[in-house]
């Protein structure tokens, strides 16, 4: 009798509250923690195109391989992931994101072997968002060339 | 003050997939696919290129920034070789990101032993 209507109550008080107040607390987290990233990389940037007298373009390239080169090091020992659980969209959208959605497979799947475990699974995430990514731009790159050739653009 | 722009970027990006994860409750690889394919659309209508100007390092971090990456190489790449540029463009703009998280990956794959979940 004490059981059931508390238990329904205690549901309808976590229905009522957690999205709320975990989505505010979620956004801030994933604010500072996506921020950070971007800040890093800005930082990256700005220091080899002082240091190192390169472009922007390269610089930018550069700073795309050392975000990943961190993140894979950061997923390697097992810490990519408590960043991620932080920071929620934090730790997923910057490209070390991505890179620890490589990497991740690639370490836990290595017992099912060279081709059908790390060959198949580091692309579990990969493969999409290259799939998607690519056939996306190349159906709006029709249309530019359409365009273009018509005197559109 | 590009630092604070950088942050304030990146951050926002965050928080707007943030809210679009705790509405949807999408997983991880179809949140990464959608930010791709906006940072292309995005690209494709010259919003991307505005984000960029201000954000710096803040739109470019971000995976949105890949697909933004993307279509600016399949635009150079059609410019340059017309039709076939469509096919050249892609890869080529995406190779860095994708060769280095490949590469490093695999190496990764040799060096450490997957952990157990506790």
């Amino acid at each position: 009798m004490r059981k059931e209507p508390s238990k329904q109550e205690y549901n309808q008080m976590v229905e009522e509250m957690t999205p709320k107040h975990n989505c505010f607390l979620n956004c801030i987290k994933a604010f500072v923690t996506g921020g950070a990233f971007c800040l890093l990389g800005e930082f990256m940037k700005q220091m080899m195109m002082k240091y190192w007298g390169l472009g922007k373009k390269d610089s930018l390239m550069f700073v795309t391989i050392e975000l990943v080169l961190l993140s894979v090091l950061l997923t390697g020992f097992n810490l990519y992931g408590k960043i991620t659980k932080f920071g929620g969209a934090g730790g997923l959208v910057p490209i070390t994101g991505f890179a620890n959605s490589v990497a991740s497979p690639a370490i836990e799947y290595q017992k099912e072997g060279q081709v059908f475990g790390i060959g198949v699974k580091i692309f579990t995430i990969a493969g999409p968002v290259i799939l998607y990514g690519i056939f996306s731009s190349f159906v709006i790159g029709i249309i530019y060339l359409l365009a273009k050739q018509w005197g559109w653009m | 003050m590009e630092y604070v722009k950088a942050f304030l970027v990146g951050g926002i990006i965050c928080v707007l997939v943030q809210i679009l994860m705790d509405n949807t409750k999408l997983q991880p690889g179809r949140i990464m696919v959608i930010l791709v394919m906006s940072g292309v659309i995005l690209g494709a209508l010259g919003i991307y290129a505005k984000i960029e100007k201000f954000g710096g390092c803040g739109a470019t971090v971000p995976l949105s920034g890949f697909g933004f990456n993307l279509w600016k190489g399949m635009k150079e790449a059609i410019d340059q070789h017309g039709f076939l540029g469509l096919f050249e463009g892609g890869f080529t703009a995406a190779s860095v990101g994708t060769s280095a998280a490949l590469i490093f990956s695999y190496i990764a794959s040799l060096i450490f032993q997957p952990k157990m979940k506790k």
